[in-house]
């Protein structure tokens, strides 16, 4: 295919606010004070479960500093979270350690912390359950009475003769897979400050990456009109999901604003962030995959059990993603796919990269790979065989148009290579693994939209004010490449105004990789619109037809005419200063062409699937159990890529996330209780953990994406713990079932297997 | 007991009173209005609040402020001079090695303090000394090409 000649697209591209964010000048919302301020925080339940006997906040209201103390009878609004299960403060009972109970606004932090250790809370400890299928069984303690069996949703899927394709393939294995409790762990934690003008229009500066959502669910938990709130985002310290709903404190906070006619801040703690943020669902799946003789995949059945904690939250809808997974990232002709969300006592689930994607692609390319041996073939060579291709309509009625994913297994195997060099006593091997992930947008609610506006200004400075958020991910450097782009204007005249929902137009919220494709259409439809009027007044002006005119390096010209042209400003300008004259601004939304699933879960939610596979190269220790990777080679069919630095950034940030969730990280959770709410005993990957990363892309434009470009945000972190346990597998003999692998487990499963029958040589691929 | 001390920091001279508990970060950001240097943990265990005590990166949440009396004391915003940032940080904006940006001025600070003392380093020890300084979203690969860069060492590649 012949590369279209772009002047800024494609082109590494530094990002717009790094050297603010380098030299320590972008302000995040801790940075951030106002006149009078006051700090808010809460007080947690120290129980999994109890009922709240009696509440005392007279001694906090007593100490000095303090402005106001609020309990769940003063608030005025509804639940919270999906399903509105959630209330802000807790009144009759409290479901999770943690769970707010009362919220208190001071003249500092310190005076509201100690008035929080003044409000007396009799409890009244109720029986807890902290497992899924544990509180499945009949006689569990009941989480919430509404749903006696603690089931929240179930999801079901099938299709095709699935019993049949069991008693008939040539091979089926099978297994149980345990995926643990991670979490986000952004850098910065959440926060929020609220203030009430005397109009009764409330201000909240917060950390969301979703500012729209954010804007309706509070105003419902206030029980305020949703046009009185005003949603203002700092720079935003990362997000990774974990950013994407409202959380009980922030409606506390804004009470208290309310109470005490002061603007209030509430940020939470590294502890708070640890334990009351919440992580990616733990799961447990079983799954059996079955084969015909040649390879060709025949069934596929998955049964998931997902702790989904005390209450729901987005995490909840977690299987909607998985599913996919499992139904379509091969092809399978029969597929039963079962997903229990349970309640339990647990910390509750929520959104993180992936949003069920990396659990089920653990166990799905697991089983190729068990497949694969079980059959004697090669692990890439089945792949290939089932590997979805375009113009696939899968059993979801998921459309697939273009698709990489064979060209992006090809290329990982083949980029990832034994070392020449090996250590007397290690184990090595590689291991592979695809995935497919929404690449167009996500219609998990009725609009999948995003607006935009652009303004061209007398001075030549274009604004561009969209809907979307920047959280750190390089939106913002993007869109303004498809602005300057579609203008023919130079990059450094693009400015880019998100952070305010009084002037942004809507947008669903920075989720589902969807940023680049769902708001840079918008953008580039209504830089389109914009460039349109310009060449309008420039065709008046020049007396031609706009038809004519083209916009390069800032200058209108006239198509084939040598010559300067005119600078683009000045064409403003004489639009501007004349009677009658215009402004030169234009708007457009972009809700991209897809449905909703139906009640069967068909439906084409997504404009383009994006695809890709990653290799990982280890090696195993057996004297210790410990893996150390040594090259992760991650391949992404994302279409074209518009900013060569963000891809390369998005992908080797992924691969970290994804190492972490195969090695080293988990939320140590017992009894409810995190027992590990701080970096010192929750591992993230660190620069001297980290190994080569090979970003690879296979730069084939999508085109229905805006300069062919699919999404590629969460993807880098799906596939990578899968392919580090087939690695594993390839040098040890050691079949993962649960993450992380760490040296403790794989030293007693190599030690289990080195009874019963010696360790595999390391073989390739 | 609250005590009247004297910081030197970028260069100028503040008096503050603290409480004894009171840590660096804690002034820094609160009386100083500093608000580059990140609260990232608050426990010494993520890096966002390096800062450099006498040209060594230290996590100024784990300083008692009364300490750091008497010390030359560099936040990120001291490093740029004369209206141009340092050269570390213009690697960083070169690099991309700055996305959400909350743990840049810690990494910068780190990775200022190791080029003070070893201007040369290999790959493998701007890794061993930026391993204190966490980073959720870049995967470090642009942190250490960017350190690399201004150190003289690697391809640059980018």
């Amino acid at each position: 295919m012949e590369m279209p000649e772009f002047q800024v697209i494609g082109r590494p591209t530094t990002k717009l606010d790094a050297a603010d964010k380098a030299a320590g000048r972008a302000v995040y919302l801790d940075d951030l004070r106002r006149p009078g301020m006051l700090h808010a925080r809460v007080l947690r339940s120290p129980h999994a479960h109890a009922r709240i006997v009696a509440v005392d906040t007279a001694r906090a209201r007593a100490l000095p500093g303090v402005k106001a103390v609020i309990t769940a009878r003063d608030l005025p609004g509804r639940n919270i979270g999906f399903g509105l299960d959630n209330p802000p403060l807790k009144g009759e009972k409290v479901c999770s350690v943690g769970d707010e109970v009362a919220a208190v606004a001071a003249v500092d932090e310190d005076t509201a912390a100690a008035a929080c250790s003044l409000i007396e809370v009799v409890y009244e400890e109720l029986p807890a359950v902290f497992g899924p299928e544990e509180a499945m069984r009949p006689g569990a303690p009941v989480v919430h009475p509404e749903k006696p069996d603690n089931v929240s949703l179930h999801y079901h899927f099938a299709a095709g003769e699935v019993e049949r394709a069991l008693e008939t393939s040539h091979a089926v294995v099978e297994g149980r897979f345990q995926l643990p409790f991670v979490t986000p762990c952004c850098l910065e934690t959440h926060g929020v400050i609220a203030e009430f003008d005397l109009q009764g229009n409330l201000t909240v500066w917060s950390t969301t990456q979703v500012p729209f959502l954010y804007q309706k669910e509070l105003a419902d938990a206030l029980g305020l009109p949703g046009s009185r709130i005003r949603v203002v985002k700092a720079t935003i310290g990362g997000g990774f999901g974990s950013k994407l709903e409202l959380y009980p404190f922030e409606v506390a906070v804004a009470e208290l604003a309310r109470r005490t006619g002061r603007p209030v801040k509430m940020v939470h703690t590294r502890e708070e962030e640890f334990a009351a943020s919440r992580p990616r669902t733990p799961m447990v799946i079983d799954m059996r995959t079955g084969a015909d003789r040649e390879g060709r995949l025949t069934v596929r059945t998955a049964t998931c059990y997902m702790d989904n904690g005390a209450y729901n939250s987005w995490g909840a809808i977690n299987p909607l993603v998985g599913m996919q997974t499992v139904t379509s990232l091969y092809r399978v002709p029969c597929v039963r796919y079962d997903a229990f969300v349970v309640y339990t006592n647990n910390p509750y689930s929520g959104a993180m990269r992936g949003y069920g994607n990396p659990q089920a692609t653990f166990a799905v390319e697991s089983q190729m790979d068990m497949l694969a041996f079980e059959l004697g073939l090669d692990p890439l060579r089945l792949r290939l065989l089932n590997a979805n291709r375009p113009g696939e309509v899968t059993h979801q009625k998921m459309r697939i148009t273009t698709c990489g994913l064979a060209g992006c297994l090809e290329k990982a195997a083949a980029a990832a290579e034994l070392p020449a060099v090996r250590e007397e006593g290690k184990l090595y091997g590689v291991g592979l693994a695809g995935y497919l992930h929404v690449g167009g947008g996500a219609r998990v609610y009725r609009s999948d939209g995003c607006g935009a506006q652009v303004k061209i200004d007398d001075l030549g400075k274009v604004t561009l004010v969209t809907g979307a958020t920047e959280i750190g991910q390089g939106s913002e450097t993007v869109l303004a490449q498809i602005v300057a782009e579609t203008l023919g204007v130079p990059l450094s005249m693009v400015r880019v105004v998100n952070t305010d929902t009084d002037l942004t137009p809507w947008d669903v919220g920075t989720h589902a990789s969807r940023t680049t494709f769902i708001a840079g259409n918008a953008a580039l439809a209504a830089a389109r619109r914009a460039k349109g009027k310009l060449l309008a007044l420039a065709a008046e002006q020049l007396a031609v037809s706009p038809e004519e005119l083209e916009i390069t390096g800032g200058r209108v010209r006239v198509r084939g005419r040598e010559g300067p042209g005119v600078p683009y400003d000045r064409v403003v300008r004489a639009a501007h200063f004349r009677t009658g004259g215009a402004v030169i601004q234009a708007a457009a939304y972009y809700d991209p062409p897809t449905e909703r699933q139906d009640e069967n879960y068909a439906g084409n939610i997504s404009a383009a699937y994006s695809f890709g596979a990653q290799a990982a190269v280890v090696a195993v220790d057996p004297a210790t159990g410990r893996v150390e990777v040594l090259k992760v080679v991650s391949v992404h069919d994302a279409g074209r890529i518009l900013n060569p630095l963000a891809a390369r950034g998005q992908v080797e940030g992924g691969v970290s996330m994804g190492l972490g969730y195969a090695l080293t990280e988990r939320l140590v959770v017992e009894q409810g209780r995190v027992l590990n709410p701080g970096f010192l005993d929750y591992r993230l990957m660190t620069t001297a953990d980290m190994p080569p990363v090979e970003a690879v892309f296979l730069e084939e434009a999508d085109p229905q994406g805006p300069f062919g470009a699919k999404g590629l945000g969460e993807p880098p972190a799906v596939p990578t713990a899968a392919a580090v346990a087939n690695a594993v597998y390839r040098a040890c003999g050691v079949r993962v079932f649960e993450l992380p692998v760490t040296p403790e487990r794989l030293l007693a499963a190599i030690r289990a297997r080195g009874t019963s029958g010696g360790l595999r040589q390391a073989t390739t691929m | 007991m609250r005590r009247d001390i004297t910081l030197v920091v970028n260069g100028e001279e503040h008096r503050v009173t603290v409480a004894d508990g009171e840590t660096l970060l804690a002034v820094l950001r609160d009386r100083l209005n500093l608000t580059g240097t990140k609260r990232g943990c608050d426990q010494g265990d993520c890096g966002a609040c390096t800062v450099l005590l006498d040209g060594r990166p230290v996590a100024s949440c784990l300083v008692l402020a009364a300490d750091a009396q008497g010390k030359t004391i560099t936040t990120v915003e001291g490093l740029a001079a004369g209206g141009r940032l340092h050269p570390v940080q213009e690697a960083f904006v070169r690099h991309f090695a700055t996305q959400c940006g909350f743990c840049t001025p810690g990494m910068v600070m780190a990775a200022v303090g190791l080029l003070g003392e070893n201007p040369h380093p290999t790959e493998d020890e701007v890794r061993e000394a930026l391993a204190g300084n966490l980073c959720r979203c870049t995967g470090y690969g642009a942190i250490v090409r960017a350190v690399l860069d201004v150190a003289g060492r690697g391809d640059g590649d980018a």
